[in-house]
């Protein structure tokens, strides 16, 4: 295994710094650290702040795609630091906090507005029928499992929302991970809650504020495809609506 | 400064953390929780965890059975009222993560399923894919916002218990986005902060498992216990370290050295066992510090791997075939293929021993209760012990559960018989507290750099208190820390702002870092014997006679630990012969 992957180049990062303290506005500051090619930006950033600058603020932790911590627009695009790899960038890297947060310091989102919304959905089993302990695991097939196990991969690292036109237009939208956890226990065979959750999702706040531009499915690091369950709900929420103003007399 | 006023208050918030807010949410519904932690609970390192959670289910299994490899897995130095307390829970406690939504993987009648791990003769792990532990986190979070009168304080960074007539009535924590103290005054405290590898260069664990909960406890008084056993997970990747899970091997994966020989028939685990075809505790799933010991062995005969990292060995997954990883273990094939650039459907990974968890913690009993009463602790940061001198994979993630519960019930009997504490005192508490701070803000910036005494910690944890270790090699790691603790107190603070201050956060760190390889370090020099995961060059037999002891190392200021011992609780099980041979019975 010889190859240059260990070589070290410089590379060029321009970063977005703003520290509410001291600074007006966000401003660009340009750093020239030494990268060892395998690294990711995440590394790139650790090098700076322990060598060159330690002032510098971003999240990080598990440095392994499944903690969350390190959204940040990487030339323009939502990326987990630990998942932006060098090897793919040329040139300056241009590395700002995620668009349509307010900015808490550097690299750092304010994220009370997306943990509201989680919070509001209901993510939570919502039992269809109680069970004890006593009585043991619900069954669920493999099958029943597949329906929601994609819709359960979302790390919340809010890359979506970052992605999203409509969230950056209409803040108050409830936006695409919310929604996908909350069509994730919609989906699960041992789940009851879905008229509960539809209250909250089936509204203009919600998927009806969707116009289907897909963003947050590309830029999803788990493949969790939101914008299928944003659809998704959008069909269900449809047919409760026929069934309620046609079909009273069926059970939904 | 502003007070919060609560009944119980947890430090951290991941799987011990949540399950203690949620044991004590739904056993009174009145009372106020204060989750505190230093990220969002679902950042916390909980979601590393990718194997699964051990709980016996299956006919073919039995307690006895657990309690065995549990037991003997650690080498004898496990509490074994605990462990049996544990393997009864267990269980229930995953029983109740599947009524919580956790997606466990299933069989095709809609059981749970479950997978082989190292050092287990019966199958017993739940799983969900090569995610558990981030599908527990996040069963546990999102049930957690079920409860009103859990409080959550997000990015507040835990600093100094509060302690006065003999009890542990709060702490203070820093409000990362304003940078201001607060103090938390609670009738009880659960510390749950989680593990401290980051104190050794190569390691599996997130930025964040720096050991701050474990030094909070062990300035206040509180001992740590067995903090020289550090676990090698045996395959991490050998350049950025990230764990590739036992389950690799658990589904059938195999360790060869550089002439393609399954060496693990060569010490004690063999004969070989047939390809794709794993036996349950021998081999590949022989128990962590054994394989992990045998690659050490493997390098120092020459017969590593050489590659750009450095030595390693190869893990074979190519026989699985894609179908199996990709339902199996979808995670470590993205993993491979990111860091590495290898995909192990095709290709043979090369890995490398890896610190991942420590057995030692703050000293529990079976309660959850610290020797400081109002204070008690669970998951890694604890140590009550179930694990002995070396965990079984797979038992952790039921550890945070079991022990979490506890803490929270603990921790609510004992605050409801509290009468308030003396304000003034905790007042006075919290204000010397805040005054440290403000003079590290004051005084002129240190010449000792943040990255460069973590560089020098690190470095001298690998080379003395690693896999092997000897008296040389731990005194002068000793002697290195105890140069390292006085120069910290010239660190370099170079940010004097308030608001996300991660340079002021990184230095507070490093000092629970430096407290806690202290005490790895001392406990190590003085535990004269080789048992489990603590191996000694120069006392290479396990000592029953004298060490069949805990360490309890305490924390005495500027000043060296000092160490004395603590009987193991044994009810049934006397110490015996660890057997990971195909013969064992």
């Amino acid at each position: 295994m010889s190859d240059n992957r260990l070589e070290v180049r410089q590379v060029e990062l321009e970063i977005l710094r703003y520290n509410p303290e001291t600074d007006e506005e966000p401003r660009f500051q340009t750093y020239t650290v030494p990268c060892v090619n395998e690294w990711c930006v995440l590394d790139a950033l650790n090098h700076l702040k322990d060598n060159l600058d330690p002032t510098l603020a971003f999240r990080w932790s598990c440095h392994m795609q499944v903690c969350g911590s390190c959204g940040m627009m990487i030339n323009g695009e939502p990326k987990l630091a630990c998942k932006a790899m060098l090897r793919d960038y040329e040139g300056m890297i241009r590395i700002e906090p995620l668009a349509h947060f307010p900015i808490e310091r550097d690299l750092v989102s304010v994220a009370d507005d997306f943990m509201a919304k989680l919070k509001r959905v209901k993510p939570y089993l919502i039992p269809g029928q109680p069970r004890t302990l006593e009585e043991g695991e619900y069954k669920q097939t493999p099958e029943q499992l597949q329906r929601y196990r994609k819709y359960a991969m979302c790390i919340n690292c809010m890359l979506c929302y970052a992605a999203c036109p409509e969230y950056g237009l209409t803040p108050k939208f409830i936006g695409p991970a919310a929604i996908s956890l909350a069509h994730r226990y919609n989906q699960d065979s041992r789940d009851g809650g879905r008229d509960e959750r539809q209250e909250e999702i089936a509204t203009t706040e919600g998927v009806w504020e969707c116009t289907f531009v897909g963003a947050c499915s590309d830029v999803c690091p788990k493949h969790v495809d939101p914008a299928s369950a944003l659809q998704q709900v959008k069909v269900a929420s449809t047919v409760d609506w026929y069934l309620e103003h046609f079909m009273s007399w069926v059970k939904k | 400064m502003e007070t919060i006023q609560t009944d119980v208050a947890i430090i951290g918030a991941g799987g011990a953390g949540l399950r203690a807010a949620i044991a004590l949410a739904e056993a009174d519904p009145k009372i106020r929780i204060a989750l505190v932690s230093k990220v969002y609970p679902m950042r916390s390192h909980t979601c590393a965890a990718e194997g699964g959670a051990a709980g016996v289910i299956k006919a073919d299994d039995s307690f006895a059975q657990h309690f065995d490899d549990t037991v003997g897995g650690g080498d004898w130095l496990s509490d074994q009222d605990a462990v049996e307390y544990f393997i009864h829970e267990a269980p229930k406690e995953l029983i109740q993560l599947e009524h919580w939504g956790c997606p466990w993987n299933r069989e095709a009648d809609g059981s749970v399923a479950v997978r082989p791990f190292g050092g287990m003769k019966i199958q017993r792990t739940w799983f969900a894919a090569d995610k558990s532990g981030f599908h527990i986190l996040h069963a546990l979070f999102q049930t957690s916002l079920k409860y009103p009168n859990i409080q959550r304080y997000d990015e507040f960074f835990g600093t100094d218990l509060i302690v006065d007539e003999g009890r542990c009535q709060g702490f203070t924590a820093i409000e990362m986005k304003t940078g201001q103290m607060r103090r938390f005054k609670a009738g009880a405290v659960i510390i749950a902060g989680g593990g401290a590898g980051r104190m050794f260069p190569f390691n599996t664990n997130g930025a964040i498992k720096t050991g701050d909960g474990m030094a909070m406890a062990y300035r206040a008084g509180v001992p740590l216990k067995d903090m020289e056993f550090v676990q090698y997970h045996p395959t991490g990747l050998p350049n950025t370290g990230t764990l590739l899970t036992e389950a690799c091997r658990g589904e059938g994966g195999v360790l060869l050295n550089k002439d393609n020989y399954r060496f693990l028939q060569d010490y004690g685990m063999g004969p070989e066992t047939p390809l794709g075809k794993p036996q349950l505790k021998t081999m590949e799933l022989g128990p962590r510090d054994r394989v992990s010991q045998s690659i050490w062995h493997e390098m120092q005969k020459g017969r590593a791997v050489k590659t750009p990292w450095g030595e390693c060995v190869w893990l074979d997954m190519r026989h699985l075939g894609e179908k199996k990883i990709n339902e199996r273990l979808p995670f470590v094939r993205d993993i491979s293929i990111s860091y590495l650039g290898i995909d192990p459907v095709k290709e043979m990974v090369p890995i490398r021993p890896v610190v991942h968890y420590m057995m030692g913690g703050i000293h529990t009993d079976i309660n959850a209760a610290t020797s400081l009463p109002g204070l008690f602790a669970a998951g890694e940061c604890a140590c009550v012990s179930i694990n002995g001198a070396n965990r079984l994979g797979s038992n952790s993630l039921v550890e945070i559960l079991v022990f979490g519960h506890r803490a929270g019930l603990s921790a609510l009997e004992y605050a409801r018989g509290q009468k308030p504490g003396n304000d003034a005192a905790l007042e006075a508490q919290g204000d010397a507290a805040q005054a440290k701070l403000r003079a590290l803000f004051m005084r002129e910036v240190g010449k000792e750099s943040i990255a460069g005494l973590r560089k020098e910690m690190t470095t001298t944890m690998e080379e003395g208190a690693g896999i092997y270790r000897t008296e040389e090699g731990l005194s002068k790691t000793c002697e290195i820390l105890a140069d390292l603790r006085r120069r910290y107190a010239d660190v370099a603070l170079h940010d004097k702002t308030n608001v996300y201050n991660t340079d002021l956060l990184s230095a507070l760190e490093l000092g629970s870092m430096l407290d806690c390889a202290e005490a790895v370090a001392v406990s190590g020099r003085e535990r004269k014997e080789s048992r489990g995961a603590h191996q000694r060059l120069d006392y290479t037999a396990r000592d029953d006679e004298k060490y069949l002891r805990h360490s309890m190392a305490h924390y005495r200021g500027a000043d060296p630990p000092r160490i004395d011992y603590r009987d193991v609780v044994i009810t049934k099980s006397p110490p015996g012969v660890r057997d990971y041979s195909g013969a064992h019975a």
